[in-house]
């Protein structure tokens, strides 16, 4: 049945202004039920239909404000007797409690009493409740679990009630960096924090030069505060006596403390003597008093010290790598590093990316220095052995982590690859030999599996939003502690698949440090070699020609730009024939070994381009090479199907 | 009497180390133990049984404290608890 609706317009009134006016509801249409269609229809039944009927919720937060928790003992005194009875005397205290006996409610409630503890008694002797079941089965080793940590602690300084006292118009909580972490040796529940602003010229008046020592159980508030003359750049416990530390200053003095004097230093080193610039370095040096330490500085000497006697270094060592003597020259120094097992010898990182070895016993001065890694753009912020294989070291600066192999000089044996931030920190762990932090400066705290995988960290947290300033594993290799840029000192558990040993981890750790190790040594062979012929040849040419004529800069560019084409050329041509070899079913067995496209990682080396381009040039010949070796292929396989 | 009787019953149960009887004011009424312990005990479990007996009729209102049972590393302190008194009984559940 059609419902249809005319609406009817003049031709003249086409065009004109609508005028709508109300209209009263009229019926268009009305179809009554068919009772006849009905029996077309199927009864449902059941009907499935939902009802809902709940209490209206709503959701609220609520957040106290931080209680301040103290402990405190209560010492019991007897009370609760009545007033007559002196509870002191025995008397009337044994009259009272016979009275009480006679009492009949007592009787009722002792008997009933009696017995419901009687069957907890008997409960207990009959079967132990709580006892282990299965307590033999050996753990099943479940390391599917994806690898995470937890914050279990984060320290902040509550500057805000002592800073409204000082300066009631500044509302700014001057805020300083957490520049350094020590953990105590033995009990690992505490931990000492530098603090210091490491902005140049930027400090306030107003900011103070505390740092402290934090109790874990207590975060609220510091354990002691530590109170320099200039705030502390450095500070170590001293690993032989939990009580003693040693702190480096930002004006370049040393100074130890004994905890249980007091929050003001024993003794401070005279400033004449001193660095002159911030003590980036101190670490406690391996000796019979256990009283000697040693520390170093942008200023770009390395000093040692005997605490017993502050008022000038015992030795000093200045980190000129000319070999000079220099001061000039020494390169400023900004992480130090000592391995206890090895005691003469020690590396230093410094400002300019270089790494320097020294042996302290050695005879005269310009020995010192050992040798040098340089590898890193910017200054090398973290500088460590790894515990389980002295000879590989990790340095952290610049964007990324090295690790380096100390008979390796030219490069490192293994890197990651470049962040988009700076790396500020970074440590071994130790109790895995292939897993290490790093500490980025957008906040976040990575955790590298070398065994596992190679390009990127196992594990990424962000811990904060301001950029993390110093990292500090604590001796178990579970719990490490973060310290940020406006002093805030996050710690962090790792999950247990991070920090424990796996099966076989020992041996594939060495074997693939033996291979890296191998590898660049090869690498680095085959680069002198062609340094010698370089040499060789440019001898030889220099004795035929004694004048070459110079280039002008412009030729010079030109050179470079078509020998730049050139290069490119020949990459095409030889990607397009590998992609016809491909097309053909052939495997493109390029014999020479490509190691730039083996391995994930890429290859940044400046001094290797040279390398590559003479690689290109005999690549292309054997391409070629090939090329008629494969067009006689090509002819073959038709003649096989022309015969099939 | 009867009194004497259930209590020394208990107290010759095996693994038992002390029974103690405290009135509703913590002042204890019986003890095998000397006086200082005793004074600590009571006051203690009997304020933490005021609170236990609190917290549940807290959750249910119709429901009481029957029975309560502190386990530690080297004994267990069981309070039975009453209007009035408490009995408390420290055993060495051995296994």
């Amino acid at each position: 049945m059609e419902i249809i609706y005319v609406y009817t317009r003049k031709r003249s009134e086409f065009g004109r202004p609508c005028s709508f006016s109300d209209r009263p509801a009229k019926v268009n249409v009305d179809i009554p039920p068919d009772p006849s269609v009905a029996s077309e229809f199927i009864l449902r039944n059941p009907v499935d239909s939902y009802v809902q009927h709940t209490s209206d919720m709503s959701e609220h937060e609520v957040n106290t404000e931080r209680v301040e928790v103290e402990s405190r003992g209560v010492n019991h005194v007897e009370g609760g007797w009545p007033k007559d009875i002196n509870p002191q005397e025995v008397e009337q205290t044994i009259r009272f409690r016979k009275k009480v006996e006679k009492d009949e409610h007592y009787i009722n409630t002792i008997t009933h009493l009696g017995t419901l503890m009687e069957h907890c008694v008997k409960q207990n002797n009959a079967i132990n409740i709580y006892e282990e079941y299965f307590g033999e089965e050996e753990v099943a080793e479940a390391e599917d679990e994806p690898p995470s940590a937890k914050t279990i602690n984060v320290i902040s300084k509550l500057t805000s009630f002592f800073n409204v006292l000082l300066s009631k118009r500044d509302p700014n909580v001057t805020k300083r960096t957490a520049t350094h972490l020590s953990w105590h040796p033995d009990t690992c529940k505490k931990l000492a924090v530098a603090y210091s602003s490491l902005e140049f010229q930027q400090n306030t008046k107003d900011m103070s030069f505390d740092s402290y020592i934090w109790d874990l159980e207590n975060p609220n508030k510091p354990e002691l505060v530590l109170k320099p003359s200039s705030p502390l750049v450095s500070l170590e416990y001293n690993p032989k006596d939990s009580h003693v530390l040693v702190g480096g200053c930002y004006n370049g003095q040393m100074a130890y403390w004994d905890t249980r004097r007091g929050g003001l230093p024993v003794e401070v080193s005279t400033v004449e003597v001193s660095h002159r610039d911030p003590v980036y370095g101190a670490i406690w040096l391996q000796s019979k008093t256990g009283t000697e330490c040693f520390s170093a500085s942008t200023d770009g000497q390395v000093l040692w010290w005997d605490i017993r006697k502050l008022s000038e270094p015992t030795e000093t060592l200045v980190l000129d790598v000319t070999r000079k003597g220099l001061l000039e020259n020494a390169l400023g120094a900004v992480t130090l590093e000592f391995e206890p097992t090895m005691p003469t010898k020690f590396m230093v990182g410094t400002e300019q990316g270089i790494v320097i070895a020294c042996n302290r016993k050695a005879k005269t001065p310009p020995e010192k220095i050992t040798s040098t890694y340089s590898g890193h753009h910017g200054p090398v912020y973290a500088l460590a052995r790894n515990p389980f294989y002295p000879k590989i070291f990790l340095t952290v600066g610049d964007w990324t982590a090295r690790i380096w192999s100390e008979e390796t000089k030219e490069s490192s044996i293994m890197w990651t690859k470049y962040h988009l931030s700076y790396l500020t920190d970074g440590c071994w762990s130790t109790v895995r030999p292939a897993v290490f932090f790093t500490t980025r400066s957008d906040g976040t705290l990575d955790v590298w599996d070398f065994l596992f995988k190679q390009n990127d960290p196992s594990l990424s947290l962000k811990v904060c939003d301001e950029p993390l300033s110093s990292l500090r594993l604590q001796d178990n290799g579970c719990v490490v502690g973060c310290g940020s840029k406006l002093g805030t000192v996050t710690l962090l558990e790792i999950s247990s698949g991070l920090c424990t040993l796996q099966r076989n981890e020992k041996t594939l750790a060495t074997a693939m440090f033996e291979r890296e190790t191998k590898r660049e040594k090869i690498l680095e062979a085959r680069h002198r070699e062609l340094r010698l012929k370089e040499r060789a040849r440019s001898e030889a040419q220099e004795t035929e020609v004694e004048e070459k004529p110079v280039e002008s800069p412009h030729e010079v560019l030109n050179r470079a730009r078509r020998e730049f084409f050139e290069v490119i050329e020949v990459e095409l041509q030889r990607r397009a024939q590998a992609e016809t070899q491909c097309l053909r079913g052939k495997v493109p067995g390029m014999g020479r070994t490509q190691p730039q496209h083996s391995l994930p990682w890429g290859r940044g080396h400046g001094s290797a381009s040279v390398f590559q381009v003479k690689d290109r040039a005999g690549e292309e010949a054997a391409a070629q090479g090939e090329e008629s070796q494969l067009l006689k292929d090509k002819e073959e396989e038709e003649e096989e199907k022309d015969a099939a | 009497a009867e009194v004497e009787e259930t209590l020394k019953r208990i107290q010759a149960h095996k693994g038992v180390i002390a029974t103690i009887v405290v009135n509703g004011e913590g002042i204890p009424i019986r003890t095998t133990l000397d006086n200082s312990t005793t004074v600590q005990y009571a006051g203690l479990l009997h304020q933490l049984t005021m609170k236990a007996r609190s917290t549940v009729r807290d959750i249910d209102p119709q429901n009481e404290l029957t029975f309560l049972r502190i386990r530690s590393k080297k004994h267990e302190i069981m309070v039975a608890p009453d209007k009035e008194y408490l009995l408390i009984v420290i055993q060495n559940p051995c296994e």
